[in-house]
């Protein structure tokens, strides 16, 4: 792999571009019921902001953002949000992911939709989280910079 | 009002005019550089202008305002791509093409 950290017009538009992208990502996963969008489009753009800074950075310096270590366990958390979301329903008195039952204040029609919201960010972290894994598998064993 | 469909029509036009041209070098120009020469700077221009064309025509609305967020963004993404492009084909070790004959020593 090139060395990419001694190119300053790629590292600066790239640390400018990035949490932008990150502002965005957000934006679009907690707009998703309203808006087209949703966990995975937002959890996509998510991983392609941590990516960029990789690409551009070097994968080395990229560990102090986002450590390698941290793409499987944030894809599994995200998975726990979804599963967790689906069973503290089904403890509820409901059906699996039935949002209806979920221990939340308001009305019926107001606790789906933040149900859908959870469900959203447990699909927008697993999405982040493991296509940052991917990537940093595939430079696994591989001399970079 | 027509006044302003009319030069959002003109600007969308100008943008798809620099669009063609930057396609016309993508197939015509011999090698990776005058490539990336054609296409990095009229592709920026024509969809810069076709984004323009759309904010014009839009008015002053909150669509508008994002649509010039994505002009910025194009602006301030696509010379960088292109940058890092020919960078890379740089130290890669590509060499650019020359007339064959003459290996660009005569001035034409």
């Amino acid at each position: 792999m090139m060395r990419g950290d001694d190119d300053a017009i790629i590292s600066l538009v790239a640390r400018t571009v990035s949490p932008f992208i990150m502002i965005f990502a957000l934006y679009v996963i907690f707009h998703g019921h309203y808006s087209p969008g949703g966990g995975f489009q937002g959890g996509t753009m998510l991983a392609a902001a941590l990516i960029l800074v990789r690409l551009a950075a070097g994968n080395d310096l990229a560990q102090l953002q986002f450590p390698r270590s941290w793409g499987t366990p944030l894809g599994s958390a995200g998975v726990l949000i979804y599963w967790g979301t689906g069973f503290v329903a089904m403890m509820g008195g409901g059906r699996f992911l039935d949002y209806a039952f979920l221990p939340l204040a308001g009305a019926a029609p107001q606790r789906r939709s933040l149900g859908i919201l959870f469900i959203e960010i447990g699909v927008g972290l697993a999405v982040c989280g493991i296509l940052t894994a991917i990537y940093d598998d595939l430079l696994e064993g591989r001399p970079h910079d | 009002m027509t006044l302003q469909f009319l030069i959002a029509n003109i600007v969308v036009s100008a943008g798809a005019f620099f669009l063609l041209v930057g396609s016309i070098g993508l197939i015509r120009l011999p090698d990776f550089y005058s490539r990336a020469h054609a296409t990095g700077k009229s592709d920026t221009l024509g969809v810069l202008l076709v984004t323009l064309g759309l904010v014009i025509h839009e008015g002053l609305t909150l669509n508008s305002a994002k649509i010039a967020l994505i002009m910025a963004f194009i602006a301030l993404t696509s010379p960088t791509a292109t940058h890092a492009l020919t960078r890379a084909a740089v130290r890669f070790g590509l060499k650019p093409w020359f007339r064959r004959d003459g290996a660009g020593e005569k001035g034409d």
